[in-house]
């Protein structure tokens, strides 16, 4: 986030925060982002948001988690120590696959969704003890803000951008 | 907006707003507790610590002090470990296979069941740990190099494939749950007072903002933990089945055991889960919430649930007839009419036949009803474990080795004991976690909320 001037335009409800974003696109407005206590569905396509890229971060990670749960187990079993347990093929890791599935569904699992949740913290700079970097209190609450980065629109002026934002059906608008 | 059908009943009852969901859920993290939360939480806190005693001598003596004997090596230890896993199943289904379902009717009970879960999952872990006997060996369990060769773990055996399901288990149902704690601790943040709480919540709350993006993210991110946990959840207890499938124990070999301890596990869970929920939405005041159609939805899987288990006993029994294998046979028969009879058919009556009351209407949506009959799923489920792992061992291959199991009450002790500590975890996080999913409950109330659901009826 820049450090420009940045007003909020604050709402009491999610869907009279839709209308007044399509309106505010609609005159030429770049929203910047909005703030909501629950994902407010479609407004990503009103503000031009690109979706996430997080499910194929997670396809990745899975993979490379199949890859070392086979790679360790045809190590360990194989390749380092064969034992003959219960008369079990231990000569090379087609024959042994079988016994190996469980542990490689499980591994990939783990890596996908512990690497996908850390991706997803970082990606959020969701951090233990990191501040509430929300514009208002209430957007956990029962508020939903539209937040205009002025540099982003420099036709317009504070106070237009104010009056625009007032004109949606705003509860407030304030400026950070 | 989501539109939902008109005669579809309400899912958040009352005149509820966005404000008020926050009041509700935060209430008991804002107030102060009722006499009734301190009695439980002073009950369970004993029998918690009873337990933790019978562990420490456990530890100390060796697990000689357990009744186990050569012929029945595995008992209640592992009885109640399966009990727990079984528990811990509910959790994960209702947040991940019911999301992926979009049945929004989880979202009053999901953070819950999956609190339920976690705390499960951790009373089960604890049983194979402290039956090593020398408990600080228990990293023995993982693949590391060592100076013995290096001589690595069997990874062609279920007991090791267990060790890495149990554990992703728990650590992806962890993950789970918090990613969808941090919205709602955010709310208290916001909320807080006072300096402590404030700098608490705001810690577990990592800062969460709640912009576009982050909504976006989170979606996602909930949709494809819930993609990974589904597979995961049948998995975890299909492998805790071949614990006992793989083996040449008879009444143990048999295919049925992961499709039918999966069905069992589900079983139990959503019985515990009925068993917390009917009476904490009582204590809490989430009446409005956790509504008696939530409760009929859960009977209706405890219903299809227990018939599947009902369907696997049965099958079981012709199968080892029909194998033509006498040691089957025998095995079967002894759990019948064996000295341990008892157990088999309170396993029968508490599984089989007291969930197929459901199938009448009044019963299913009776609250009282429903409670009772939870408590006897739970009972029957710790018998059907016991059934499988005590008779099938006591009486195996050749009868001078026969002996029986009596319990001693150390394992008395720590049965109770987890049970302490699993309600003292519970009643814990029912007074400081929102137990309720705020945000998703929010994001539900225009389409199934009932001030909402009358409106739009009204202008259609």
């Amino acid at each position: 986030m820049s450090g420009g001037k940045k007003i909020y335009g604050l709402y009491n409800d999610d869907d009279i925060l839709k209308q007044g974003a399509s309106v505010l696109v609609n005159n030429g407005v770049n929203i910047s982002t909005t703030y909501s206590p629950f994902p407010i569905h479609g407004i990503e396509k009103i503000i031009g948001m690109k979706w996430t890229r997080l499910a194929i971060v997670a396809f990745m990670f899975g993979i490379t988690g199949t890859m070392l749960a086979l790679l360790g187990m045809g190590y360990f079993m194989i390749m380092d120590w064969p034992m003959n347990i219960g008369g079990k093929p231990s000569f090379d890791l087609y024959q042994n696959l079988p016994a190996f599935i469980p542990v490689t569904f499980e591994f990939t699992v783990l890596c996908a969704a512990h690497c996908m949740a850390i991706t997803y913290l970082i990606r959020n700079k969701t951090f233990p003890g990191s501040k509430a970097r929300n514009p208002h209190p209430r957007t956990t609450d029962d508020h939903f803000a539209i937040e205009v980065l002025m540099d982003d629109n420099l036709k317009y002026s504070d106070d237009k951008i104010h009056m625009m934002l007032k004109e949606t059906g705003t509860v407030e608008t304030f400026e950070k | 907006m989501h539109k939902e059908s008109a005669i579809r009943q309400p899912l958040i009852l009352g005149d509820k707003t966005y404000h008020q969901i926050t009041e509700d859920v935060c209430a008991p993290v804002e107030g102060k507790a009722n006499r009734m939360w301190y009695i439980a939480f002073t009950i369970s806190a004993i029998a918690a610590l009873w337990g933790l005693g019978c562990i420490m001598y456990t530890i100390g003596r060796g697990i000689g002090v357990w009744g186990l004997n050569t012929t029945v090596g595995w008992a209640w230890d592992i009885t109640n470990f399966v009990w727990w896993v079984g528990i811990g199943h509910a959790g994960t289904l209702i947040s991940a296979v019911l999301l992926l379902f979009r049945q929004k009717w989880r979202m009053a009970i999901n953070r819950s069941a999956e609190a339920m879960t976690i705390f499960a999952v951790i009373m089960a872990a604890l049983f194979p740990g402290i039956h090593m006997g020398r408990i600080w060996m228990a990293y023995w369990v993982l693949p590391l190099p060592n100076q013995y060769g290096s001589l690595w773990v069997n990874f062609n055996s279920p007991l090791l494939w267990d060790v890495f399901a149990i554990s992703t288990y728990f650590s992806v149902s962890l993950v789970f749950w918090y990613i969808g704690l941090i919205p709602d601790f955010a709310t208290i943040r916001d909320r807080a007072k006072r300096a402590i709480p404030k700098k608490i919540y705001g810690t577990l709350a990592f800062g969460w903002t709640g912009d576009a993006k982050a909504w976006i993210r989170f979606e996602e991110v909930s949709l494809v933990l819930a993609g990974l946990a589904t597979p995961l959840v049948f998995s975890v207890h299909s492998i805790v089945s071949m614990d006992f499938a793989t083996s040449v124990i008879p009444g143990w070999h048999t295919t049925i055991f992961p499709p039918y301890f999966v069905a069992g596990a589900v079983f139990s869970g959503f019985a515990m889960v009925q068993t917390l929920l009917i009476i904490a939405r009582k204590v809490v005041n989430m009446q409005a919430y956790i509504t008696p159609k939530h409760i009929e939805y859960m009977n209706i899987v405890i219903i299809i649930t227990g018939s599947m288990v009902g369907v696997a006993y049965l099958t079981e029994l012709f199968i080892s007839w029909y194998s033509g294998v006498e040691y089957e046979q025998y095995a079967f028969i002894n759990r019948f009419s064996g000295p341990y009879w008892w157990a088999y058919w309170s396993m029968m009556t508490c599984n089989v036949i007291t969930p197929q009351l459901y199938w009448i209407k009044k019963i299913r949506t009776s609250l009282m009803a429903s409670f009772v009959i939870s408590i006897f799923v739970n009972i029957g489920m710790w018998f059907e474990r016991f059934v499988i792992i005590v008779t099938s061992l006591h009486r195996d291959y050749i009868p001078s080795n026969w002996s029986m199991f009596h319990p001693t009450f150390v394992d008395i002790g720590i049965f109770i004991g987890t049970i302490g500590i699993f309600f003292t975890l519970f009643l814990l996080y029912a007074r400081t976690f929102p137990i309720l999913a705020l945000n998703e409950l929010k994001s539900i109330l225009k389409a199934s909320g009932n001030n909402y659901k009358n409106e739009n009826n009204q202008n259609n």
